[in-house]
Parts: C-alpha cells; structure tokens; sequence
C-alpha cells in the first residue's frame, strides 16, 4: 500500500481554462488527475445533442482538453478520472481511443455509465423542488443519477488509466482513487467521510488556489493571470494536504480553503453523497505556510439508501435585451425606456422583469449607496412559450434606436431555449453502474 | 462598521437556496460574528432576497458561520431570469451589513 497518493484538480467546470491541466500533468509529479467538467444542466443538454447525433454527446471541449494532455498522461503514468463523458461515455471514450491511435499511445480506457435512469423514471414521482409530479413538467428531456464511487473503484482495480464518466458526485471523483490505493473499506464512513471533504475541497479546482477568492482591496492575490490549480497529497489516515504547483500563481491558505469548505453546502453536520453522510464541521485546518494547508479530521455516518436524480426539462425561451444610456438625464432616459417597453410587451409573458444594470440589477437594492452612474444600462427578459415570441423582446429593445428616447446605445438581444432542473431520489438499488472497457 | 471590514464571505447555490460563508479574517473575531450576526439581522439585511427560511451553522474549528437561505434565487439558477442566476454576487450584499 502507498504511503500517500497526489490527485490533482485540472478542471473544476466545464468552460475551465485548459492549460492548469498540463501545468499540473507536466510539473505536479501527479498520481491521479482529475478533470471536473459537468454541471447541473450541461447532461440535458448534452443528452440533446446525443439525440440529433449518437456519436455525440459529450464534453464539446473534450478533445481540446485532452490532446495535450494525453501524452503527459502516458509518460508521467498518470491516471484520469473526469465527468467529460457526460450524456454519452461510451462515444467519448471511442473519441479518446481515436485520438490515442493518432498520437501512437495506448492506454486502457474504462467507461462507467448506468446514471442515465430516464427509463427508470416513476413519473407520479413528486420533485423535490415543487412538490409536483414528474409528469407535470414539459418535456422531459434526461433524467441522470448520482452515482457514487463504486464504478470507478472497479475501473481502477482494472487497471484503466483513463476512466470517463457521466454524472457522478463530484467528491466521488476524488474518493475512488482514495478507496482504491488506501484499500479503504467502504462500510468505514468515517474514513468516507474524511476523503470526501478532501474531494469537496478539490473539486472546483481553482476556487481552492485563490481565483474565485481574490479582492484586489481586501484579499489580493498574485499571479492570477497563471493561477495554479490544486494538488492534494492524501494520506492513509485521510489526513491531506492541499498545495499548488510552484511558480503558478493564486495563493492556498487558510481562507481560501475555508471559502471553498462551506461552498454550496446546505448542511454541514450532513453533507450526502452517494458513498456517504460527510460531516464537516469537525474539519480541523492547520496552515504550514508556502501555498500548503493541512486537512485534519472531518466525519462521516452511514450513506443514504436513495440516490438523487436531476431531471431536465424543457422550462420555456428566454427573450432578453439591453440598452446602454449615458451622461446626465441617464437615467431619467433608461426609465423612459422601461417604462415603454413594459407598456408595450410587458404583458404578453408569463414572467417579466426589467432591470437597470449599475442600480438594481443583482440585489434589488444598493444598500444605501444611493449615486446614480454616468452611464446606465436597461436590461429586459422574459419568459416565454415559443422561440419566435422570445425573440419579441430584443426585437423590441433594439427598436428604441430610432423610437426613442434620446442616445440610446449598445443593444445586444437573445433568445434562448431554457432547460429546467428538478430531482428526484431514487433508490439506489434500481440503478446498475455499469463498467465498460474499451 | 461594515462587515467587510472584518470578515469575507463566498457564495454558493443548490436549486432555489443561497448558501452564504461569513469567515473573520482574524478568528479572534469569531465570537464577535457569532454575536453580532444573527439570523434576524441576516434577514432584514436581505430581505429582497431571500424569502424563506434562513438557517445559521457555527463551526467552531474553522471560526466561521454558513448562512443558509432558503427561496433566495427567484425559483433558482436553472429557471430564474434574474441576471446572476447563481446569486454569486450575493456574499457582496451580506457583507454590506452594518454591525
């Protein structure tokens, strides 16, 4: 058994940059890389896509991502486990195998699918979001499963050096190489527990290393422009350290591994994966200076007998337009406009709203910050039932130009079709994980 | 005093709830948060926000809180039509409190 394992965190969605991926394979002497690439919509979307096509399906920045990636891969012998796979695994990896071909490698791909459980679906099922049933929602579209770690346990115990996945719980990502090398046992939840936090503290990589915390006035932090994404060396106990690779820039310190800690969690006395109940608030942190922060302690209990599922469906088109006015009387103008466009379309859409960006558009409120920009920017939307009546909005905003009022500027208009997402649990023994090596 | 003064904040969504850090700079602030930031106060601070129930956990051994409101990002990112669906700006307006 190793002593310590690294994994490091290339990606922590999908429009990440790509080149902390190849700083990390290249500088980062890496067991393990981990590539988180798959939000909470980007499934349905994907599962449209592999609709119109069966061969697609999958992460559109795939092969950007991994071609140069993929010969580090085989020299350093690093491992991959990423969510790139998205609504179709199996034609990602028959992609990742073309492209290993052209670059003369050869290295053992494993998929791991089964979260696709749209047949599965009991549609008098009630969502959890609103209380309704499944049937109820327009257009379902997929309907995916967190899985746990268990498919890629498998893979790895295979021998696979590239293992992609459909949706999987992010930590999961991270926790299977942790089972894997430490030979955890997968009833211990406490160990579960301790290499979960590790996960959820890695998986949105450079919200850890500084980027998503920096502040020029408050928390400024150097080298943005290059910020390293993280590393962490794990140990058998489930003890970790976080760091980055050196001369990267971003920062790893107490506050940043804080900020990341309780990030989108709802309960952290219970945080629930698939593999189990992570309790963070034992977490214990102790910095040891150089961009290195050590992870102590941290629980689990018992996993959750159901898996939660995320549905996608077609919620209703998005209209949206904006227009910019400057100077003074800015504002009495942008006003002007609103008020126009509320009066003409403002009730032909089940939602509408109106926003004057620089005022009010985020928080409804300046919080007593009352002075009024030089310049100001209007901004409609709305939700509508049909592309043609979405587009109804910019149509209208663009035609303040010469209706008026005076010196409005700068439009942009869009019209989009929006994907909702409601869940479901499931329970986990109606769901197979299935492994496939290609 | 504002709390940005004092202590940074980061945001966080799950369908419909904003999930708010509060995290001093200096820990030996920790208890003065602890006190000052109730959920009262979170509540009143942000009531064109969040409109549900808000929820306060104290973590001791990290010296931070996590704020918890529920129905606080208009029906959530995957729907709303808000311009920050996520409601990622939201730590700006949490630590816009006077204490």
């Amino acid at each position: 058994m190793k002593q310590k394992i690294r994994i490091g965190s290339g990606a922590g969605f999908s429009g990440d940059r790509i080149e902390p991926a190849l700083i990390l394979a290249e500088k980062g002497e890496l067991d393990y890389l981990v590539l988180e690439c798959l939000a909470e919509r980007t499934i349905a979307l994907a599962q449209k896509e592999k609709l119109a096509n069966p061969e697609l399906g999958y992460d559109p920045l795939l092969e950007k991502r991994l071609i140069g990636l993929l010969p580090l891969l085989a020299r350093k012998k690093i491992r991959l486990i990423t969510n790139m796979g998205a609504a179709n695994p199996i034609a990602a990896a028959k992609k990742v195998r073309e492209m290993l071909v052209k670059a003369g490698l050869n290295l053992k791909i494993a998929t791991v699918t089964g979260d696709d459980v749209l047949e599965k679906l009991d549609l008098n099922e009630l969502s959890l979001e609103g209380n309704k049933a499944i049937k109820n929602y327009p257009e379902i579209i997929s309907a995916n499963a967190y899985l746990g770690h268990e498919g890629i346990l498998e893979a790895l115990q295979n021998e696979a050096q590239i293992i992609i996945t459909g949706r999987v719980a992010d930590p999961s990502l991270f926790l299977a190489p942790m089972i894997h090398e430490f030979g955890w046992d997968t009833q211990n939840f406490d160990l579960l527990g301790k290499g979960t936090v590790i996960g959820h503290l890695m998986e949105c990589a450079g919200q850890i290393t500084g980027g998503y915390f920096a502040d020029p006035l408050k928390k400024p932090v150097p080298g943005m422009e290059t910020l390293g994404h993280p590393f962490a060396d794990i140990f058998p106990d489930g003890k970790a350290i976080i760091s980055k690779v050196n001369g990267t820039g971003g920062v790893v310190n107490l506050q940043t591994v804080k900020e990341q800690l309780l990030y989108e969690v709802i309960n952290p006395f219970q945080y629930l994966t698939p593999d189990v109940a992570a309790d963070f608030t034992t977490v214990k942190l102790h910095d040891l200076q150089n961009d290195r922060v050590e992870i102590r302690d941290g629980t689990g209990n018992k996993r959750p007998e159901t898996l939660k599922v995320s549905i996608g469906y077609l919620a209703y088109f998005k209209g949206e337009g904006e227009i910019s006015y400057a100077g003074t009387g800015a504002f009495e103008r942008a006003k002007l406009a609103e008020e126009i466009i509320v009066k003409r379309i403002g009730n032909q859409f089940s939602e509408f709203r109106t926003d004057l960006l620089g005022i009010n558009s985020l928080h409804k409120s300046t919080f007593g910050q009352d002075t009024i920009p030089y310049e100001i920017r209007l901004r409609v939307a709305g939700k509508a039932r049909s592309i043609e009546d979405a587009k109804l909005i910019g149509e209208e905003v663009e035609a303040l130009y010469t209706n008026g009022p005076a010196a409005g500027g700068g439009v942009i208009k869009r019209a989009s079709e929006i994907i909702g997402i409601v869940s479901v649990l499931m329970n986990r023994k109606k769901i197979n994980t299935q492994v496939t090596y290609l | 005093m504002k709390l940005l003064e004092i202590a940074h904040s980061r945001a966080g969504d799950k369908g419909n709830i904003s999930t708010l850090s509060l995290i001093p700079y200096e820990e030996k602030n920790y208890q003065l948060l602890c006190e000052k930031v109730s959920i009262e106060k979170v509540a009143a601070h942000l009531k064109n926000i969040a409109n549900g129930k808000i929820e306060r956990f104290e973590l001791p051994h990290i010296s931070s809180l996590l704020f918890v409101c529920h129905d606080a990002l208009e029906t959530g990112v995957t729907t709303s039509l808000a311009l920050d669906s996520h409601g990622k700006t939201l730590s700006s307006a949490l630590l816009e409190m006077e204490i």
